[in-house]
């Protein structure tokens, strides 16, 4: 059995969440970096350079890239051998952010309670946390710090399984035109498609976490992600929705078996500034 | 690329028309949901509000706080559409003459921006970092308790937007995208 400190988890949280806002990921930055080069609107070209002047100011000033600095989102795998001692691995994770929100001067963006009290907690937790178990004695922190903006035109659809391939891309690409500029495109679009009600949108957020348009590793998929990519890009939306042939840098798959009589599918948008990190213990 | 001076006169809001690139030089004041629902509220109740928004332009953002020494963290726009429910107020009681945010309005908000020749900006979303450098003064004016909520004066120099919906109903949101559309 191998042994982590409290401590060292919460350490390692903190300057993974100072790094994930101000460092925009390497992926990200490539795909801002190709749409550049692909887009069509001398406005969406002028857009995504800022974006590349913004990625640079956020780094050597190190300020977040977005004043959103997001919820949270882990993505924990951890091995069956491994032992956090002094405390709980959630704890770990929450006591992490708290500090590493505090410390990074990033933006506190939870409130208690969504309706009726909606007083900001003041630490950007309680995180969205998501734990699997694994072999062996690792533990790997995945963070997301997911906006608002993009999540807030997210949406889920049961459709019925005679719906088919085409059921999806039509829902996906509906879903992009109502969600336009809110979502601060261009955008990677995480699709979940099968398991229940719940699983849905998980997978759809999980599949976010891929490095940014790397394809699916089953061909069918990989190519239905390729057909959708190139319909939204039809779309026109372009960055900031002002017009443009770049909509979404990529569009990746996760799925699930479901239910004879369904087929539940997810969609989850990432902003351009799509940031994610991992820290590996 | 317009320099303009912020506030300005209700000529030169009806002379920008959607599609301008501007610099915005002077002052603007920052408001978010929280803020603008109690703003709202003492409008409807008929009394004065905190701060005197006659012609002013309004920035939709909640900044990140600022490193000691620097006058604000990250400052980018947020999604204007959650502030639809109370712009028509702000236009016609207010007297605001302009608001800068990101996203597309609805079709309330631009009638009122028609007939009181308010217009509307959009700032590059998720460039919060750079639009910080454009910001050269930062205070609360009120709704301290808000946090990143708060109504701040910011006193900015060249910060960059481009006019989005002008006085004339004059739309990038839908012209930008119909130019670029292809056959699905």
């Amino acid at each position: 059995m191998r042994t982590l400190t409290f401590g060292r988890v919460a350490e390692a949280v903190e300057r993974l969440c100072i790094q994930t806002a101000c460092s925009l990921p390497e992926d990200t930055e490539a795909a801002v970096r190709g749409a550049a080069d692909a887009e069509e609107s001398p406005l969406g070209r002028k857009i995504l350079g800022q974006y590349l002047v913004n990625a640079d100011i956020a780094r050597t000033d190190r300020v977040p890239v977005c004043q959103d600095t997001g919820t949270a989102v882990y993505f924990v795998r951890i091995g069956r051998e491994l032992r956090i001692e002094g405390g709980t691995l959630r704890n770990a994770l929450e006591v992490g952010t708290e500090a590493g929100f505090r410390k990074g001067f990033l933006r506190k963006s939870i409130v208690r309670d969504p309706l009726f009290d909606r007083t900001n907690t003041g630490t950007n937790t309680p995180a969205v946390i998501h734990v699997e178990e694994t072999e062996g004695d690792g533990l790997s922190v995945v963070l997301a710090l997911k906006g608002g903006g993009s999540e807030n035109m997210s949406s889920l659809k049961m459709c019925k399984p005679s719906e088919g391939k085409q059921g999806i891309i039509d829902f996906t690409v509906e879903s992009m035109m109502h969600a336009g500029a809110n979502t601060c495109p261009p955008v990677v679009i995480g699709i979940g498609i099968g398991g229940n009600f719940e699983t849905a949108p998980f997978l759809a957020k999980k599949a976010l976490m891929r490095r940014t348009g790397e394809p699916h590793p089953e061909p069918d998929y990989a190519a239905l992600e390729q057909e959708i990519l190139e319909a939204v890009n039809r779309t026109g939306i372009g960055p900031q929705g002002l017009g443009g042939s770049v909509t979404a840098f990529a569009v990746h798959i996760e799925t699930a078996p479901c239910h004879i009589a369904s087929m539940p599918v997810a969609v989850n948008f990432n902003c351009h500034a799509a940031r994610h990190g991992e820290v590996r213990l | 690329m317009k320099h303009i001076t912020v506030p300005y006169s209700p000529e030169t809001a009806r002379s920008l028309r959607a599609g301008d690139e501007v610099l915005l030089t002077g002052t603007l004041y920052t408001a978010r949901d929280a803020a603008h629902r109690r703003l709202c509220a003492l409008i409807e109740e008929g009394k004065p509000l905190p701060v005197d928004l006659e012609g002013q332009v309004l920035y939709f953002t909640g900044p990140s706080p600022p490193k000691p020494g620097s006058v604000t963290g990250s400052a980018g726009p947020t999604t204007s559409v959650r502030m639809d429910a109370y712009s028509p107020l702000l236009i016609r009681k207010a007297g605001i003459l302009g608001m800068i945010g990101k996203g597309g309005r609805t079709e309330g908000v631009i009638q009122a921006m028609r007939e009181y020749g308010c217009v509307y900006f959009a700032a590059v979303g998720g460039a919060g970092a750079l639009i910080a450098r454009s910001i050269t003064g930062m205070e609360v004016v009120c709704y301290g308790d808000l946090g990143p909520e708060a109504v701040h004066r910011l006193t900015v120099r060249d910060f960059p937007a481009i006019v989005a919906i002008d006085t004339e109903g004059g739309n990038l949101y839908r012209s930008g995208p119909e130019k670029y559309k292809k056959s699905i």
